[in-house]
């Protein structure tokens, strides 16, 4: 008597005997018969002819019949939509049903019939439901309105459906609350810019009190919403952690991660100092462990959050290391987490038993993972460096296991050892020279040839190793050909008089008989190099060259603070923004973690306030490109990425990055480039060009050439700094400042190509900034640049672009593309430029405005050492579109009243104190974005002293 | 939120879709098909997977994956907790979580998916609330219904569903009222080669069966409360109370549930209660090589070690095994390399031991990797971290009920590298 027998009927009349029996007089063959139909369905049978049989069985008072029938409408509904309208009398019937539990089955039903026509008619039951005495119909009513909104956007709005939901935000029982939040949260998601959740104290404490209540999938919902509020200060955001807490010890594995979530954020609220900061940190390690205890999916998901966590806040998870030990029944995915967790916390006090983990790993069966765990020995060598000889000897004992892909795995660190800490353990080049014949792949034959080079002047026999290589020059891979070239140039530099005739053979092989551009043309290069100045070449193939940085695949750090904002979400599976991957969410809102406001540096002590400004460097980090490039340029620049695809390979791509760079940078400054090579020339980059900015860069250029005369009637302009440095660029040096002309921005550059090699096909991208300053129009460079030539350039920009906070707030990252790769640098704008011509605000409105602004928004500073008469004063400011609206003289000292308004319509106020004996004046801004204060101080600095 | 669900058998057939919005085509799976013939093993399928406009969150339970698809940004926790506690749902109304037992009680199983998720969100997952909606299937029910014509599904609204104590109905009534809590500790930990404990932890429940009438607040109370630091709780207990005083006071679900997990940290010393002494190794050249694992107790406060078993992947290499056992029996299975020797008890007189000659394929390289020894053990009325319960005090119902607890420790993963 199981249902399987539903599914035994395959005859041909199949569907002519369940119509039969669907029409049956007998209630229990139809119900019978209905199941059948359900058990076809739920095998994705096609059983939608029968429809009309089947909605005639709806008008019953047994329930299970009604809910198999209800099962059937939701699924066929779409199909036949005038049959649908048939059920809607019986719907709109139950709706009034005294019985709670129908009149909930009929609202979510017909919230489920995805049918136009029906929508329609669902209108009043749906509101009837919305205030229901029964909170259950309350609750599922709430998510009803979601899928209407789904279905009918317009509908829900012009019924009000908003408003009712939001109503439910302050109902009496917490699962309506839940819910709704929770539709509210799904229609915010397709509205970006609606203000649905519009979150304030007193709703947060209604959410808090909920969560207490309600159920986990629930208190899922909510603890996701109130990740999104922004507490007004420091004890709001302690209170809401306080409150929070508890939710760490819950069973629900994806309740603790959005609690995780919640109290990562607001931490960044809290001042270091506070008590209750280090007692927080100490609550987050337990439950983030406990995680690792549970399902391998669960696990994985968890594991990829703390490697954001870990990358965050190392402090919470130093003491673990240990639950991140492998387990050799681990399913492969957890295994490799696990161990970028292992590297990211090993330190000085942890590394033998790091160590002695990753040589076990090391002889384990799966390829993939004993490769990885090779890896990071040598990662943990360059990481700490008390470890790095212990790293080598331990790398060594592997060398000697003689198992092929390790050996090759382990040559290919052991290079990057020796690039961090040069003439240091070159004892070792012996072992390494004897598995030089074992040697398959191309990484690894690179990276020995690489070594044979560099320390050519030790090995004896280096002109023999290399000249095994050349036998199969043309059947190497071009990575290998580069390198040997390179190592032979090398060889022949160190032992001019033996190696003669190799280096003749090679630089033949490579420009004569190779078709590879970038083969052919370092090889050129350096044949000329040394025909014409040896010493010179000496100089280039044999300078110094830079360390390797010790961590090479950190996430950047303002894409770190968003991916804090998304733990638990897809996003920080893949450590991408969502905007990166997921469909449909171009507007979406982009989350950055809160300032820290602690209450020492507030507006009554001047002095801070300039420290506070000079916002501590973030750490200098080589992002991975495949990062880099699907946030910063989305797709512009380069292959396109496709999002999640990348993420993965991430890893192994920084890996790449640095042999790549390894390879580039032996050429010295005057590298030919091509070395990464994994760039290929995009086409050219299609920067958004947007109206009227042509004319705007004309009459800039026109400005341009007056230079002098326009300096008075135009604002201020730095001089020009070096942004890029050509050793960072392969040889491109970038000098600029940022200029503001008749209401046109520019950024003025200087290109000067220190290179050997010709540079053209440039472009320019920014990345989302908080003014949204984009390039107006392409990046023009008429003629190819030849070496040792400057051109300068005036880029007319626009603020249209899309719009993200970064810290500091006038920090913009550039990307400069030519033939040779993708260049990345940051540089901080005055804020000046961003000030509009029509800044000049009325008397009248000037008052109103500056008491409408709260008193807390008000920053003052102070201005020193400036001599300035209170007219001349003005009139400088002028010149950068800051108007002085109002002068007034109180007891000696002259105030002047001005504003200004930034490029977004923000407005900032101004008053002026400027005492004729005291040098300082005193500067009090209003503003209702404050944290825009300091850098518009920045901007009267600059004008003022210029 | 959750879009779709399909449920899939190892051998790639789908055999239950469920839709909760629109109907996705099966078609989204082939991604999914593509991921598990990447991973070669069933157990290494990714559990995200994107596509191109969806994505599919998967696990693997009792042979079947459960493979959501969905379409926007929702946490993924969110939606493996689910798909978990899907699974456990059908382990509880039909015993097994099985492919037979879905197609046997296909319309309950619709209708459990229906009533577990509204539009992609949950809607309600304690079993005492579904149980009230859709009765479990027996086979008296079956008879009594289609004598009857009476249904599987409940007509009123489940008492618990929305008042403040969601997990316990109203009205619950036994003739014997008890109270039974089983506390279980798994020992995670790896040992290595030569003995020393690289790291341990012990992962404990306390897993519940209470039969009480009535509304009965209870409270447990332990003699070690300071043990369990890091403790995850059923949504039943008052965190303040164990905040403030650490008793676990609640007013228990019906029936069986977990009341608390709890992971007793690597700082704590754990007792690991076996020691295994070992000599594998492979001539080189010679295409043999020896084998002799010997299993003797340690720290087991008193108690015995039993339900012994150990099972080693041997490499790839290894054709068969001729092995002497002193006790137990053991099966090597020459298709997967795996050794299992059943030891059953130990006991300190007469140490079981294993041994003899490991035969690898002729011409074959000495293997490099290592074996690493899984160890499975049971120890009887023993918690190994110590903990202990104190009382436990029943409020609200007049009646005196049974009570009882039971220690049992347990290996989890457990494995010694050699």
């Amino acid at each position: 008597m199981t249902d399987s027998k539903y599914f035994t009927t395959t005859k041909k009349g199949e569907i002519f005997e369940l119509k039969a029996e669907l029409n049956s007089d007998k209630k229990e063959k139809k119900k019978e018969a209905v199941k059948k139909v359900i058990a076809s369905m739920t095998v994705g049978k096609d059983v939608s002819a029968l429809f009309p049989d089947v909605v005639n069985c709806m008008q019953t008072d047994n329930l299970e019949l009604k809910k198999l029938v209800y099962l059937y409408l939701m699924n066929y509904a779409k199909s036949q939509p005038d049959m649908a309208i048939m059920a809607v009398n019986t719907f709109v019937k139950d709706c009034e049903d005294p019985n709670p539990l129908i009149r909930a089955l009929a609202v979510r039903t017909m919230g489920c019939i995805r049918v136009d026509k029906i929508t329609e008619y669902l209108c009043e039951p749906l509101r009837k439901c919305l205030k229901d005495e029964d909170p259950y119909v309350r609750k599922t009513a709430a998510v009803c309105v979601a899928k209407l909104h789904d279905i009918n956007a317009q509908l829900v709005e012009d019924q009000g459906f908003l408003d009712t939901l939001k109503d439910l935000i302050s109902d009496s029982n917490p699962m309506v609350v839940a819910n709704a939040v929770a539709a509210l949260s799904e229609i915010a998601e397709s509205h970006p810019s609606s203000n649905l959740l519009d979150l304030n104290p007193q709703s947060i404490n209604k959410l808090l009190t909920a969560l207490n209540e309600c159920t986990e999938w629930g208190q899922i919902f909510i603890l996701d919403c109130l990740a999104n509020y922004m507490p007004k200060d420091d004890r709001e955001a302690q209170s809401i952690c306080e409150r929070v807490t508890p939710r760490l010890s819950h069973a629900n594995s994806a309740v603790v991660l959005s609690a995780v979530k919640v109290l990562m954020k607001f931490m960044e609220m809290l001042s270091k100092d506070l008590d209750y900061y280090g007692t927080l940190l100490k609550k987050l390690a337990p439950p983030l462990v406990t995680l690792l205890s549970a399902e391998p999916e669960l696990q994985y998901v968890a594991l990829r959050n703390i490697n954001l966590i870990v990358q965050k806040r190392p402090e919470i998870l130093k003491h673990e290391m240990k639950v991140f030990f492998v387990k050799y029944n681990d399913p492969i995915y957890v295994k490799l987490e696990k161990l970028d967790i292992m590297i990211r916390l090993a330190s000085q006090a942890n590394i033998a038993q790091v160590l002695a983990e990753l040589k076990e790993y090391a002889t384990e069966v799966d390829v993939d993972f004993v490769r990885k765990a090779v890896r990071a020995i040598g990662r943990c060598a360059i990481k700490v460096e008390q470890s790095a000889e212990r790293c080598v000897s331990t790398l060594l004992d592997l060398i000697q296991t003689k198992v092929n892909y390790v050996v090759q795995e382990a040559i290919v660190v052991i290079k990057d050892i020796f690039r961090k800490y040069p003439n240091k353990y070159e004892s070792v080049i012996a072992t390494l020279c004897e598995n030089l014949d074992s040697l398959d792949e191309p990484e690894a034959r690179a990276a020995m040839i690489w070594i044979v080079g560099e320390y050519a002047e030790r090995i004896d026999n280096a002109d023999e190793l290399l000249e095994s290589f050349l036998e199969g020059f043309h059947d190497e891979s071009t990575q290998v050909q580069l390198q040997l070239l390179t190592a032979i140039v090398k060889l022949f530099l160190k032992k001019p008089t033996e190696t003669q005739e190799l280096v003749q053979q090679v630089l033949s092989l490579a420009t004569q008989d190779s078709d590879n551009p970038d083969l052919r043309d370092r090889g050129y290069i350096y044949w000329r190099l040394l025909s014409t100045d040896p010493v010179a070449a000496k100089e280039v193939v044999l300078a110094e060259k830079p360390l390797i940085s010790e961590e090479t695949d950190l996430i950047e750090p303002t894409l770190l603070d968003e991916l804090i904002c998304y733990i638990g979400t897809l996003a920080s599976v893949y450590h991408k923004p969502p905007s990166a991957f997921v469909e449909g969410s171009r507007g979406v809102v982009h989350k950055n973690l809160p300032p820290r406001t602690g209450s020492s540096e507030s507006a009554e002590s001047p002095d801070a306030a300039p420290s506070g400004v000079q916002a501590p460097e973030p750490p200098a980090v080589i992002p991975t490109q495949g990062d880099l490039l699907g946030d910063l340029l989305n797709l512009d620049l380069g292959p396109p990425v496709s999002g999640p695809a990348m993420a993965a390979s991430s890893v192994q791509m920084g890996a790449v990055d640095l042999l790549g760079g390894g390879l580039d940078s032996l050429v010295g400054r005057g590298s030919m480039g091509g070395g990464g090579g994994s760039f290929a020339p995009a086409p050219s980059a299609a920067a958004p060009a947007s109206l009227g900015a042509p004319m705007g860069s004309g009459l800039g250029d026109l400005f341009d050439l007056t230079g002098g005369v326009g300096a008075l009637s135009g604002s201020y302009v730095a001089p020009k700094t070096v942004w890029l440095p050509a050793m960072k660029a392969k040889g491109l040096e970038i000098s600029g400042t940022f200029s503001r002309q008749v209401g046109s921005i520019s950024m003025d550059l200087v290109l000067t190509n220190k290179a050997l090699q010709v540079m053209s096909d440039f472009a320019i991208q920014f990345n989302r900034n908080s003014f949204g300053l984009a390039p107006a129009a392409p990046l023009q460079v008429h003629a190819p640049l030849a070496p040792n030539q400057s051109v300068e350039i005036s880029l007319p920009l626009n603020t249209v672009g899309s719009v993200m906070k970064m810290d500091p707030l006038n920090n913009l990252q550039v990307a400069v593309k030519n033939n040779i790769d993708v260049f990345y640098f940051s540089t901080l704008y005055p804020l000046h430029i961003l000030f509009v011509e029509d800044g000049k605000m009325e008397r009248q409105m000037f008052l109103a405005t500056w008491k409408d602004i709260p008193n807390e928004n008000e920053a003052q500073f102070q201005i020193k050492d400036c001599s300035l008469s209170a007219d001349a004063v003005s009139s400088k400011l002028q010149g950068s579109n800051i108007f002085t609206i109002a002068k007034r003289n109180v007891e000696g000292q002259d105030m002047l009243y001005q504003s200004l308004k930034l490029t977004n319509g923000i407005w900032v106020l101004a008053e002026l104190r400027i005492q004729p004996s005291n040098p300082s004046f005193t500067l009090s801004l209003k503003c209702r974005a404050p944290e825009v204060a300091p850098y518009v101080f920045q901007a009267y600095e600059t004008v003022l002293k210029n | 939120m959750i879009h779709s669900l399909f449920l899939i058998n190892c051998s790639g057939d789908i055999f239950l879709e469920k839709h909760w919005k629109s109907v996705v085509s099966q078609s989204v799976c082939d991604y999914f098909f593509e991921a598990q013939e990447k991973a070669v093993d069933v157990e290494n399928v990714p559990p995200v997977i994107p596509t191109p406009h969806h994505y599919l969150i998967s696990i693997y339970r009792d042979k079947i994956f459960f493979v959501s698809v969905i379409q926007t940004e929702v946490p993924p926790l969110f939606v493996i907790e689910f798909l978990h506690r899907v699974a456990d749902t059908f382990q509880d109304y039909f015993g097994e979580c099985s492919e037979t037992a879905i197609k046997d009680n296909v319309v309950i199983v619709y209708e459990l998916l229906e009533e577990m998720l509204d539009n992609g969100f949950p809607l309600a997952t304690e079993s005492n609330i579904l149980k009230e909606l859709i009765k479990p299937p027996t086979i008296l029910r079956s008879v009594v219904n289609s004598i009857t014509g009476s249904s599987n599904v409940g007509d009123t609204l489940p008492t618990g569903q929305l008042s403040n104590i969601p997990w316990r109905r109203a009205g619950v009534k036994y003739t014997n009222n008890e109270a039974y809590f089983d506390v279980i500790e798994e020992i995670d930990a790896i040992i290595d080669k030569s003995g020393s404990t690289v790291f341990a932890e012990i992962q404990g429940v306390i897993d519940s069966c209470i039969k009480l009438s009535g509304m009965p607040d209870l409270s447990l109370s332990f003699m070690n409360p300071r043990l369990l630091d890091d403790v995850s709780f059923h949504p039943c207990i008052r965190f303040k109370r164990w905040e403030s005083e650490r008793v676990l006071s609640f007013i228990p679900p019906d029936g069986n549930f977990r009341l608390i997990s709890y992971r007793v940290s690597s700082q704590n010393l754990v007792a690991i209660p076996v020691y295994v002494k070992h000599m594998i190794s492979f001539k080189e050249n010679s295409s043999s090589g020896r084998f002799d694992v010997t299993i003797g107790p340690k720290q087991n406060m008193g108690k015995t070690v039993e339900g012994v078993v150990m099972t080693v992947h041997m490499p790839k290499a290894v054709l068969n095994m001729n092995l002497t056992s002193t006790q137990g029996t053991y099966t090597f299975d020459p298709v997967t390399k795996v050794l299992t020797w059943d030891v059953g008890k130990i006991t300190p007189q007469k140490l079981p031991n294993l041994k003899g000659i490991v035969n690898l394929q002729s011409g074959a390289p000495k293997p490099e990797e290592n074996p690493s020894l899984n160890i499975q053990f049971k120890i009887q009325q023993l918690a190994i971290s110590g903990l202990k319960v104190n009382r436990l005090d029943m409020y609200g119902e007049k009646y005196k009920p049974f009570k009882g607890v039971k220690y049992i420790t347990k290996a989890g993963k457990f494995q010694v590298r050699t």
